[in-house]
């Protein structure tokens, strides 16, 4: 299925130009332009057009349902949109995919792994993929483990981790071959607090060196302190972007999240709930 | 709580339909069999109704205990049971085990099969309704009777299910088991023919089922349309007793699933022993065959696919076993090539969801057809030649190998030429990894059982040169046509299988999203 051409380019080029200040010029990490799918009768994405620049660390928030693992996916390659673009560096996802696929590293949420493969196999499986040395591959596995303190579990089968495990053995499979852009989907959910934290600093140095950062989260404190630019998504729609500080105008992100978002309610849960 | 489950039933079975026309259209067809089925059946009850009273007794004892054991059998081999109603999904709500087996048993009988079995077991009135004694009997024996073959698919099911939660175990003895359970045919002929199957015979034999367990429920009607009230009344007590024990012993198994859910066994090899990942070359290719080769020797799902192998020479030495059984055993290689190789026909769909992993690096459609053609022709050759190899090995000519080879090669090329470009195009639900192999997966269609043949079919056709040669090179014993055959099938299997990695290739750069969009709505992919 050939993805369709976005109904107005022009449009978007200068809608991206202008939320960027004119700095349009400089090639971003990712820039999704009115991407759209349905399922059926549903719209899980509606025209959503993003800009993540060049190392940048940035934060895709919304509530449950709301089309982040659909527009990630599509970011990705995984799933084809029914209009619109997705530019990884400048090279559209769905026209050369194998040259912007080869510069992301995707963790995809809802995908399960092969996971009669041990940790280490598995790791090297993506790097054989990538095409890299055999060398190379056996250097950066050893790391990414110790990284992720997995080396003792390096020789069980994926299936036998818990859920923390394989979110880390995921995310190790999606560092192996030192891609440009890291697109994380729920990276830190079921991630004990220790390895999250390893996790963390692993991302601040990867920005830091010049990587950048797209994570879906719904930890809003993790997104406020670790991210410099956030997105919020509902209902498929993108309700605001920008600058962390922009977007939180002075509240915390959290409230600044609900304010947006709706549907929070103040209530002690039904009578019949309380013991008391 | 018994009916909630059972509206629960067919709540599930209905939104399934309503998701797609072709399920819909696939539950029609299977409907109108039935129903036809049915008819077949009441229509030849009521006309044994006019006939011989033994007769009767004969034919109904004799067709009831088949179906009692096809209800405890089925769920061994490839359909297994329902999975709508599984008591490890039950386990969360407070209901007794006893409940919960009242529920599953009623859940079986509303189920189409159990549908059409209660209402043949019922259309038995149309042959009883000539002796007044016998309608009492039926009254009575037919609700045990269908309650015997349900309870009794039921306890095999869970028992397998509990054998096969150990996952090691499972892989090798969960295989192994289903082998003697597929070759009951040919040993249960075997041993009719030693007893030379003649209608005499068969009306001495069938009449002793009536006591067995299989058909005690089925031949009290018999027995009491003939007067017999003894005899009658002794085989209702065997039938009861069956139930029974089928119930207690069903009632064991759950519990002790239910208890005991699933072990977790933690294999590990040393760490930097990545097996066949360190000896392949990096890239798509390498990476694609490394994976697949170890999936191959370590996931049970494969493994049942190479179940045809020691299979096929077994049942055609058995059924030539009176003529030439060398000859018959020649053909095993050619017959097990298409076997094994035609089952990769949507070999993606075993990925699951983990397709994506592949589909995000970005990988050369080519490089997976590639990988996975060669790691399945790394099991399936030296199988294949060992196969071709062995019977002219004992017959000590060796005149006719090169054409028998030549078909077997000829076919498994075409074979996976073919399944190159149709998985690309093609998931079909299968179970899940770490599930059991023999699971039963809700949502495969009549389409996709359609296209599997025509798959088959044009495999087949693409194979015809070499396989017609090599038959006529064996049958005439000519050695210059059987080498013939052995280039046709080497060069024309060679040639689709690079045509169809090719092709496959190319379309798979393009269907990866869409397959993997179709795997994510299978709910156990």
């Amino acid at each position: 299925m050939p993805p369709a051409p976005p109904a107005a380019p022009a449009a978007f080029a200068a809608a991206a130009a202008a939320t960027n200040g004119g700095v349009a010029a400089e090639v971003a990490a990712l820039e999704l332009r009115g991407l759209h799918k349905r399922f059926g009768q549903k719209v899980a994405v509606a025209d959503i057009s993003l800009r993540v620049p060049t190392g940048s660390f940035y934060g895709l928030v919304g509530p449950n349902g709301a089309g982040k693992t659909t527009t990630l996916s599509m970011a990705t390659g995984l799933l084809a949109p029914d209009a619109g673009q997705a530019v990884v560096h400048g090279v559209d996802v769905w026209r050369d995919p194998v040259t912007a696929k080869a510069m992301v590293g995707n963790l995809a949420d809802g995908v399960k792994l092969f996971d009669r493969l041990t940790g280490e196999q598995l790791v090297t499986y993506n790097g054989l993929l990538f095409g890299l040395s055999h060398d190379e591959i056996a250097q950066r596995t050893a790391d990414l483990l110790s990284l992720m303190d997995m080396t003792d579990a390096a020789g069980t089968m994926v299936v036998d981790y818990s859920a923390g495990m394989t979110k880390k053995i995921a995310l190790a499979c999606a560092l192996v071959h030192a891609p440009r852009l890291l697109v994380l989907d729920e990276p830190f959910e079921s991630v004990d607090p220790v390895s999250a934290a390893n996790i963390e600093d692993i991302l601040a140095g990867y920005v830091a060196g010049g990587g950048t950062v797209i994570v879906s989260s719904h930890s809003m404190d993790l997104v406020q302190r670790m991210c410099d630019h956030v997105a919020i998504v509902a209902a498929g729609r993108l309700l605001v972007a920008g600058t962390v500080d922009d977007v939180r105008a002075g509240q915390s992100l959290q409230d600044r999240f609900v304010e947006l978002v709706g549907g929070r309610r103040h209530t002690e849960g039904p009578e019949w709930l309380r013991r008391s | 709580m018994v009916a909630t489950l059972l509206r629960l039933r067919f709540r599930v079975l209905g939104n399934q339909l309503a998701r797609s026309p072709w399920q819909l259209v696939g539950f029609l067809l299977g409907a109108v069999y039935g129903v036809l089925l049915l008819a077949g059946i009441v229509a030849g009850l009521v006309a044994l109704g006019f006939g011989d009273i033994r007769l009767a007794g004969t034919v109904i004892v004799g067709a009831g205990s088949l179906v009692t054991l096809g209800w405890a059998l089925i769920p061994l081999v490839a359909f297994g049971v329902d999975t709508t109603l599984d008591p490890d999904r039950l386990v969360v709500f407070p209901m007794s085990t006893s409940k919960m087996m009242v529920a599953l048993t009623l859940a079986a009988v509303c189920g189409i099969p159990g549908i059409v079995t209660s209402l043949a077991a019922l259309a038995t009135i149309a042959t009883w309704a000539h002796w007044p004694a016998a309608i009492v009997a039926w009254l009575v024996s037919t609700p045990v009777a269908v309650l015997t073959a349900v309870v009794a698919s039921r306890t095999v099911a869970t028992i397998a299910a509990g054998v096969g939660s150990g996952r090691r175990f499972r892989e090798v003895a969960g295989i192994l088991v289903f082998i003697p359970l597929i070759l009951a045919g040919p040993i249960i002929a075997g041993l009719a023919t030693g007893f030379t199957v003649n209608a005499d015979t068969l009306t001495e034999m069938v009449p002793l089922l009536g006591w067995t367990p299989l058909g005690a429920a089925w031949a009290v009607p018999a027995d009491a349309a003939a007067g017999d009230l003894a005899a009658a009344a002794a085989k209702l007590l065997i039938a009861l007793a069956t139930l029974g024990a089928l119930w207690v012993l069903w009632r064991a198994a759950l519990a002790r699933s239910l208890a005991r859910p699933r072990l977790a066994s933690r294999a590990a090899v040393r760490a930097g022993s990545i097996g066949w990942f360190g000896r392949v070359p990096t890239g798509a290719t390498g990476a694609v065959f490394a994976r697949a080769l170890t999936y191959w020797t370590r996931d049970p799902r494969y493994l049942r696919q190479l179940i045809a192998v020691p299979l096929v020479p077994v049942l055609l030495w058995f059924y030539a076993r009176d003529g030439d059984p060398l000859v018959a055993l020649a053909f095993s290689a050619p017959i097990i090539a298409f076997i094994i190789g035609i089952v990769v026909y949507a070999d993606i769909s075993y990925d699951g969801t983990a397709f994506g992993t592949e589909l995000a690096t970005g990988a050369r459609g080519r490089g997976d057809r590639l990988g996975r053609i060669l790691a399945a022709a790394a099991v399936a050759v030296p199988l294949v030649l060992l196969a071709a190899v062995i019977p002219f090995a004992f017959a000590g000519d060796w005149r006719q190998l090169p054409g028998v080879l030549g078909m077997a090669l000829g076919i498994l090329f075409t074979c996976y030429g073919v399944c190159a470009v149709t998985s690309a195009q093609l998931v079909v639900p299968v179970a899940g990894s770490g599930d059991n192999p023999f699971k039963r997966v809700p949502g495969t269609t009549f389409l996709q059982g359609m296209a599997f043949f025509g798959i088959w079919l044009v495999a087949l056709a693409l194979s015809a040169p070499a396989i017609v040669v090599g038959l006529i090179a064996y049958f005439t014993q000519n050695a210059a046509l059987s080498w013939i055959a052995f280039a046709l099938g080497i060069v024309l299997g060679t040639a689709v299988l690079v045509a169809g990695i090719l092709i496959g290739g190319r379309m798979l750069d393009r269907t990866g999203p869409v397959l993997l969009a179709r795997l994510k709505a299978m709910k156990n992919a």
